[in-house]
């Protein structure tokens, strides 16, 4: 790994770009006016455009990049607490600021007044697209790829085109860095192919029946001659074990693998987990087989970068969901249970997650259009929300596009005399909560800014006594 | 009544929420009392479409679309022109829109032939259209105005016959002539996703009255409550009135 904890020449330009960054960060925070986990960033980079890789690089333990379309803030959190359980201190931008300016933000914070690195290693969540633009700055010792869905159509454009761009950056990669893949994923698996850089693949072999793709599968062909691929199993979405009928590509052999999962609702799950590391049985305090996917690669990612598997155990004894994934929030004697949704697959997997019971469900959808949520809604009707309609007893739908969520949830099934349209958020989360019989549950459903606001809504009303430092 | 719809290229060609029309046209006409199936056609089928009184295609990736043009050139293409003469009622969005008119030369240079049914002809512009849409649509019976959303770097020109309609705020076919989509006897196509129907629902019923009326003549739709899709509808015409179109592309 490179090292460079003495610059022989001091960097005037660096220095000022860290200055400058650190000032943005403590006024954004005096004023209370937000975007302290991005601003900062942009302005150290508008200084010093080099100041990404000048502090990354630094980092005597090297970088670690987490990317995907799905699951990234939670794999990145439990591969933080793990490389934090192996007596690392790495700087992570955990609030999932994860463009350009979000990674700059992040690095510029741990860095002292010249510029010098004061953590030994470096782990980022990366938006896909961003990711190309960054990888060669960092060179990283791991890349983990998680999963290609559709998601944001007008920001990201189709899948192929990200996959197409991944594999053009990867291919530039040394020996030096390891690649982590989902091998059940074969957008992404098939990017593991003719690289110099060694690959890890993870995925799930325990048994299932599964076989049939439902229609929000979008890597249905073979990447390398487009005949449909064949399903041994499917885990969810496109997500399984395939071959092409033709022989061109089959997933690859899993170098980690869940062997065994069970399921306890939406509490927790119990997971076997096999690996260069021998096996393991953990319990994991998340719901949901794709939570399963992200201890997977957080797993893989961790070890590949040398971190003992005791430092998993260590993690997992005391894990909780990052805010509104999949968290559940005490207020008096009813629960509010958030889970973020942000394209099909994963609105799909929310509902077959809170669905795992028989009962009859409270929910409330929070829908916005904002930039960070995608101006194009048409995803909500790509998600699988027939799967909902019998089980839902009232649905309170708000934000910018309720209008658009009250229709989707009447053409799913749901009687137009349970849905109730609300004009604001806050207003919606008290409808709901006051119409749950004592020792109900709400299912918040929001979408990436909605969550913003119902956090801070939760925050003001110190809902909850712990807070959340992302 | 009965109602068979065809469902054209279900798997590859849905990638932004087109199923929807589906959902849209199914339930308006369950709720109706019709009897309504959708059977799904897909690629190297091959089979006639004689059955069908309305068949739907969306859009789809690159790859799919290729897929998809390949075989309109075999009998699922020749019995689409068949049944369009047969005034059978079709929907097509998109990257299937693309493929009725007469080609499509696409980003890298290659041309996708079209069958014909609209003439009009699509080129890879140098950037995407994305972004909310209003369209006026002339029916016989007045003016219907569309919301959407489209999301395509193909510019479509119509050589002759009649567009859906005229775009009030958005590209619409090529950003130029304010034309947007393309209709011809009960043909029709369109770049407006968003889904479609669910949020037009007069165009739904639209669609729905002309089908029935090939096989049952003239017939009269009971009306439904519509407040909840009309709603969406308004929310999006004053939602764009207020702030304009939202670019949001930063491709």
């Amino acid at each position: 790994m490179m090292m460079d904890l003495t610059p022989t020449v001091f960097d005037l330009r660096l220095t000022s770009a860290v200055i400058v960054g650190k000032l943005a960060r403590i006024a954004s925070r005096r004023l209370g006016t937000g975007g302290g986990t991005s601003l900062p960033g942009a302005l150290a980079r508008r200084v010093d455009p080099g100041t990404i890789g000048k502090l990354a690089r630094q980092l005597p333990q090297g970088n670690l990049l987490v990317t995907g379309t799905n699951g990234k803030t939670t794999t990145s959190r439990l591969l933080a607490s793990i490389l934090g359980n192996s007596g690392w201190q790495p700087v992570h931008n955990r609030a999932g600021a994860n463009l350009a300016s979000g990674l700059a933000t992040a690095l510029v914070t741990q860095a002292n007044l010249v510029g010098r690195a004061s953590a030994d290693s470096g782990l980022f969540e990366v938006d896909e697209a961003v990711f190309t633009q960054v990888l060669s700055t960092f060179s990283p010792r791991v890349v983990l790829l998680t999963n290609l869905f559709r998601d944001q159509l007008d920001r990201y454009g189709e899948i192929d085109l990200i996959a197409t761009r991944w594999r053009e950056a990867l291919r530039q990669l040394s020996p030096a860095t390891t690649v982590v893949i989902n091998a059940d994923d074969p957008a992404v698996a098939a990017l593991g192919r003719d690289l110099a850089a060694p690959v890890i693949y993870f995925g799930v072999d325990a048994p299932s029946d599964h076989k049939a793709l439902d229609h929000v599968a979008d890597s249905r062909r073979c990447p390398f001659c487009g005949s449909p691929l064949e399903y041994e199993v499917v885990r969810y979405a496109h997500l399984g074990d395939y071959c092409c009928p033709k022989g061109d590509f089959r997933r690859p052999p899993l170098d980690v693998a869940a062997t065994r999962i069970v399921s306890h609702g939406v509490e927790s799950t119990d997971v076997v987990v096999t690996g260069p590391f021998g096996t393991r049985d953990w319990r994991f305090g998340l719901p949901g087989l794709y939570n399963v996917y992200n201890l997977l690669a957080a797993v893989a990612a961790a070890t590949a970068a040398g971190a003992p598997v005791a430092a998993v155990d260590t993690t997992l004894a005391n894990f909780s969901a990052a805010f509104g994934r999949l968290e559940q929030i005490r207020v008096g004697d009813r629960t509010l249970f958030f889970a973020l949704i942000k394209n099909p697959v994963g609105f799909t997997e929310v509902l077959r997650t809170i669905l795992a019971d028989s009962e009859p469900k409270d929910c409330a959808f929070f829908i916005n259009d904002n930039l960070a949520d995608g101006t194009d809604v048409s995803w909500l009707w790509d998600a699988q929300v027939e799967t909902v309609a019998e089980r839902c007893r009232s649905a309170i739908v708000s934000g910018t596009r309720a209008g658009d969520m009250a229709v989707r949830l009447k053409y799913a099934g749901v009687s137009a005399d349970r849905i109730q349209t609300i004009d604001s958020i806050e207003k919606g989360l008290d409808v709901g909560l006051a119409s749950l019989a004592p020792g109900g549950t709400l299912y918040v459903l929001p979408t990436y800014t909605a969550m913003l606001e119902l956090r801070t809504i939760v925050s003001r009303r110190h809902y909850a006594n712990h807070f959340w430092d992302d | 009544m009965d109602l068979t719809i065809g469902y054209l290229y279900a798997t590859g060609m849905n990638v932004y929420g087109d199923r929807g029309n589906i959902l849209t046209l199914v339930q308006r006409c369950r709720w109706r009392g019709i009897n309504v199936e959708v059977i799904e056609r897909g690629v190297g089928e091959n089979s006639s479409l004689d059955r069908f009184d309305l068949l739907f295609a969306g859009g789809g990736q690159d790859r799919d679309q290729i897929a998809v043009s390949k075989d309109l050139q075999e009998d699922t293409g020749r019995a689409l022109i068949d049944a369009v003469e047969r005034e059978v009622v079709v929907l097509t969005i998109c990257g299937t829109y693309q493929l009725l008119g007469h080609s499509f030369k696409t980003g890298t240079g290659d041309v996708l032939p079209g069958l014909g049914i609209f003439d009009a002809s699509t080129e890879a512009g140098p950037r995407r259209f994305i972004g909310d849409v209003i369209v006026d649509v002339r029916l016989a019976d007045g003016t219907l105005s569309l919301v959407g959303f489209e999301n395509h770097s193909g510019r479509t020109f119509l050589h002759s016959g009649a567009p859906l309609g005229t775009v009030l705020v958005g590209a619409g076919n090529n950003g130029d002539d304010r034309t947007e989509g393309a209709s011809y006897k009960n043909a029709f196509g369109t770049y407006l996703h968003g889904p479609l129907l669910p949020k037009n629902p007069g165009f739904a019923d639209h669609l729905i009255r002309l089908a029935l009326a090939r096989r049952y003549g003239d017939v009269e739709l009971p009306s439904l409550d519509d407040r909840l899709e009309l709603a969406a509808h308004q929310a999006m015409i004053e939602r764009i009135r207020r702030r304009g179109r939202v670019n949001s592309g930063v491709r």
